[in-house]
Formats: C-alpha cells, structure tokens, sequence
C-alpha cells in the first residue's frame, strides 16, 4: 500500500517536527450580545504517524477547531503552524494552495459530485492542481483499484453503497498525497461495522509514518482506533486521553 | 484552466434534466426573439419593395408621402423642373395604383398597376418570358411571377382578362427581387396606358424617378425639389421612410417589440431561475470544492463557462429552430414575410449575453458566499 502514503520528498526532515501545532487558537463568532466565544486558547501539537480524534459534545468547537488547523477559517488569536509554516501568515490565495498542496479533506457527508462518475470525482484534486485530465483520470483510477472500487469507476457515487462512497471520499482526500488529513465525522453516514472496517482501512492503509491523520467524531465505537484523542468542551480543551493505539503501537 | 473547464462541461451536461431546461428556455426564447424580430424585417421589406424593385436613385415625391403605397399625385410640371435641374443625367414619370382585375373565369382580382415610362421603361423587371418591346403591344400588361401570381389563376403568355373593362394581354411574366407586402399581384404596363385604362386623379405621377449625373449631385437636386414644395430622397433614404412609418406609426413596431420582449423575460427566468436550481443543488459541492482547494476565481471561470456554454448552444439551437419554421412557413405560405438579417441575429446574441451575464452572476454571487467552514457545519 505504498501508493497510499505521501511520496517522501527532498527533506526527510519535512516530517521531524510538528505535523501541526496550535498556539492559544482563540475564536469568536457574531456581535454584539450575539457574540460567543467558539475556542478558548486551545494549544495542541500532532504529530506524523499519529491518528487524532477531537472529541466532544455538539458546540464544543471542535469543527471549528478542525477548520482553523486546516486553514479553512482565520481564528482570532493564536497561530496555527502545519508543517512547520504558519499558515494564517499566508495570504489568501497561498492558503488555498497549501490547502491543495498539503491537506485532504473526507467530508461528514462526502460531497461528491453526483453528476461526475467515481473515478472524475476522485481525480478533482489532481485536476485543481493543473494535472493533464488523462493523467489525472489514470491517477485517480489507482487510487480506486486500492481502496477496492475499480469496477465502480465509471458509475456516478449515487449508484454506490454508503460505504463505497466513504471509500471514494477516501480515495479523493489522498490522491494528492497529502501529508495532512482532515476527517469531519467519518463513520457519521456508516452503519457500525462498514465504520469501523473504514476506520481501520485508513489507520492500517493510510495514515503511515509520513502522515497526519486528525478525526472529529462523536463515534465512541472507533475511538479504539486513536492514538489521543483530545476532549473539548464549551470551547476549550479539556484533556487528552491516550488512544488503544499508542499502546499497540 | 483546461482541467476545470471540463469538468464544469461535464457538471452541466451530466445533469441531463437542468441542462435540458435551460436549453429549451434559451432555445425558445432565441426562437421566439428572432421569430418576431425576423417577422418585423420581413414586414419592412416588403413594404419597400416597390422601392427596391425599381432601383432608382432619386424619388422625388409629395413631403406628405410616408410609404411607397400612398403616394400623393404630382403636377406635371415637377417632373419638368426636375428635368430641367442642374446634375440631373434624367427623371422619368411613375405610375402606381391600385385596379381589379376581372379574369377568364368571370371573378376580380385586386392588383398593383405600375405605369413604366414609355420611352425609356425606367425600372422595368427582369423577364422570365416573353419580350420587353411586347409591351408596346396593344393592351400589353407584364406579370409578376411571385407569391401572388396564383390569384390570376397562373396566366400564361396571351392570356386575356379585363382591367376596367379594358381588355389586357399577358406579354410578359417577370421576377422582382422583393414581393409585394399587401398580398396582391403586380401588373406592369406603359405609364401611358396605365393612365388611359384606369381612373385616375386631377395629377397622374405617383413618383418621379430620378438619376443624378454624379453622387456630388444629390444635394444639389434635393434642395432644387425643395424649393418647389416637394421631396427627393434617394433610395436608401425612402426605404428608411418607410421602415419608421410602420415602426412609429403603424403599431406593428411597438407590438413587435413587446412580443420580443416578453419572450427576453420569458426566456431570462427559464434559464435565470433553471441555472440558479442547479447551482443551488450543487452549491455545497462547491464550498467543498473550495475547501480542498479551489480559488475563488477558477469556480468563477466554470460557472462562466457553463452560462456561456448553455447560452451559446440555445442561442445556436433558437437559430436552426427559426430558419426551419421560416423555411417551411414559406414553402407552405409563399406570402409569409420573414427575414432572419445580422441585426435580428445580433439582437437575439445581445439578449442570450445578458441572459447569461444575469443568470451567472446569480450563482457567481452563491458560489462565491459560500464559506468551506460551512461545509463542515453542514
């Protein structure tokens, strides 16, 4: 499964530090009497090789967590560094790029294009990245044939098993070869078992020791499958809790 | 961009239902635009075909004439003065009325009577038979072989049939570029028989056709014929006459407009509303689209091009919709005025450019709100 894991570049010590690194990430949303605090000084490290969980109950802020380490929305204090760069002193358009460049993203409900077949939705990332479209297509399909999905290649995601879909999510968040992924809620739209196989499919096959895996779930039932797992609540971190994984591994 | 542009193409036409709704809105508002604005260039030219046919460079006419149909009769010695005007190389009398015509089989037919000069036979028509001198003949009338030609019951060279209760000979039947507006045959004579045949007014001169020796010349003659309390305008000039009579004065110009625009708004919504579903339905796709790594400006580029993409093939589809209901209207109905020129296709390419301008900016402005955060919070 080599294919899966993100090629090894020029710096071997790209992956010697801090996959990511959060410094007193504070954030605020609305005005006025309206305005609430969504993060309170949450400072957290991750490492390459780790599988994270952010946990928590609804309006804990972890999306919102998840969405400031993945350069998604600018927090209010604190800094985010990912591999190193401090990615909210990037401009606008240099965020976007290193989003591209650097991070996958497997969305709570997968968005996927129900219009595209698999193997065009898998290859999005390639094709934003300015990759030749039958490069990207041929790319896209190795990616399929490994998460198991070849012979679906051709069919649009709405002929497929929730599952399957998960599995093109998959596919797509890693076709790049992102050193970073951003799992929103995996196993949310999975019965019990297919989360669980899926859960295990991307510590087994996708994570690897160049890879940074961070998962917001509620799911108790894969929480076996962490290395930590931190614990958020009303905004602020409230600990972090030593996943089965750090023993076994 | 190559990559984003296919797969917005493929986005668009993957979703067979939208994409075919939005093509039928722009296909029929295109039809529909170009039908009316077609129908109105037709009217107009027919209306001008006398002026057409004919060719002269100068008419010279009552100031109260305001189409070539109702000319007001002009004393003789207009067309002496006129003659007699310095860079005026010739000018000729036209007769022009209106006469029924009894057939062989005993029923009247209404027709146009042209009264060519008789010397010259300035702005005669080109003969499909017979011999222009035939003319001369007694009782010679050429007819025209146009739409019309089938209410004479198809007369062929000798055919007889009475003109006020003057007998008339068939000499000739001809071809003229532009057919009549009003639906009824044109018969073509000398301008003296004409007169001897039919009733006629005090004056007799419907238009004097006029040729000047240069271009330099014309202004010269208009201010001569100005002078004398009438006008000369040259041909393109007369034929714009008549365009702006029907236009601003007849009612067909404003009706046609409505009609054109109705069919902008309807087509505006269809497409308008249709693009703003499939955009809505796709909105979040786009936030994650975003998300992973899109900028702003190559979602921006996509849905341009889905716009224009569907804009242009309607507007194509609308086109070859029109020119075929043209084409078979007027193998069916000879009559039926329609002219599909570049100003009605220009006109109908301006709206499908607003149509798309306005339907992309809606989802340009969706697309563009949406936050990838809000792909999460979803």
């Amino acid at each position: 499964m080599a294919a899966l894991q993100p090629q090894q570049e020029q710096s071997p010590d790209r992956y010697a530090g801090a996959a990511i690194l959060a410094r007193g990430v504070s954030k605020w949303f609305g005005s006025g009497e309206a305005r609430t605090q969504a993060l309170r000084e949450v400072s957290f490290e991750a490492a390459f090789g780790e599988m994270l969980y952010i946990v928590g109950p609804s309006g804990s802020g972890k999306t919102t967590l998840l969405s400031v380490i993945s350069g998604i929305l600018r927090p209010d204090q604190g800094s985010v560094a990912v591999e190193g760069q401090d990615i909210w002193a990037m401009k606008s358009d240099g965020i976007t790029d290193f989003r591209l460049r650097t991070i996958g993203f497997v969305f709570q409900d997968f968005h996927l294009f129900p219009r595209l077949t698999t193997v065009e939705n898998v290859a999005i990332p390639l094709i934003l990245k300015k990759v030749d479209w039958g490069e990207a297509i041929d790319r896209a399909m190795k990616y399929l044939r490994i998460v198991g999905l070849e012979r679906r290649a051709h069919l649009p995601p709405v002929k497929l098993s929730g599952g399957e879909q998960q599995r093109v999510a998959i596919a797509r968040a890693i076709v790049s070869q992102p050193d970073i992924l951003i799992f929103d809620e995996p196993t949310a739209s999975l019965d019990g078992d297919t989360g669980r196989n899926i859960v295990a499919f991307v510590r087994d096959e996708v994570l690897g020791p160049h890879r940074c895996i961070v998962t917001v779930t509620h799911d108790s039932r894969i929480y076996e499958y962490a290395h930590r797992i931190l614990h958020m609540e009303d905004g602020r971190l409230k600990g972090v809790e030593n996943g089965h994984q750090s023993d076994g591994n | 961009m190559k990559g984003e542009i296919r797969l917005a193409y493929k986005l668009l036409v993957n979703d067979r239902a939208k994409f075919a709704s939005l093509l039928v809105g722009i296909t029929f508002a295109v039809f529909l635009m170009v039908q009316m604005t077609s129908m109105f260039a037709g009217i107009l030219n027919r209306s001008s075909s006398t002026v057409i046919n004919l060719g002269a460079r100068i008419w010279i006419m009552d100031p109260a004439v305001n189409n070539s149909s109702s000319n007001i009769p002009l004393p003789d010695y207009v067309l002496d003065a006129v003659r007699s005007t310095e860079g005026v190389r010739y000018a000729v009398p036209l007769y022009s009325g209106g006469a029924l015509v009894r057939l062989g089989n005993g029923t009247y037919q209404a027709v146009t009577v042209m009264g060519l000069d008789d010397s010259s036979l300035f702005g005669r028509p080109a003969l499909l038979e017979g011999n222009i001198k035939d003319i001369y003949a007694e009782n010679g009338f050429i007819v025209v072989k146009d739409a019309e030609y089938a209410k004479l019951n198809s007369p062929a060279l000798g055919t007889e049939f009475e003109i006020n209760d003057n007998r008339a000979v068939v000499v000739g039947l001809a071809k003229v570029s532009v057919g009549g507006l009003f639906g009824v045959p044109t018969l073509y004579t000398t301008y003296n028989r004409a007169i001897q045949y039919l009733p006629t007014t005090r004056f007799t001169t419907a238009y004097i056709l006029a040729e000047p020796k240069t271009a330099a010349d014309i202004p010269a003659i208009k201010s001569v014929v100005a002078s004398l309390g009438y006008l000369a305008l040259t041909e393109d000039e007369f034929v714009q006459r008549i365009s702006d009579f029907y236009k601003y004065q007849t009612g067909v110009g404003i009706n046609i407009l409505v009609m054109t625009l109705v069919s902008f708004i309807v087509g505006l919504s269809i497409s308008g509303q249709t693009f703003y579903t499939f955009i809505l339905e796709n909105l979040e796709k786009f936030g994650a689209l975003k998300a992973i790594g899109a900028r702003s400006r190559e979602l921006v580029v996509m849905i341009l091009f889905q716009a224009t993409f569907t804009s242009l093939t309607g507007y194509g589809l609308g086109i070859g919709l029109c020119t075929l209901v043209i084409t078979l209207a007027k193998a069916r109905m000879p009559d039926y005025a329609a002219l599909i020129t570049f100003a009605n296709l220009g006109i109908a390419l301006g709206m499908v450019v607003i149509i798309a301008a306005v339907s992309s900016y809606i989802g340009v402005r969706k697309v563009l709100r949406i936050e990838p955060f809000d792909i999460f919070r979803s």
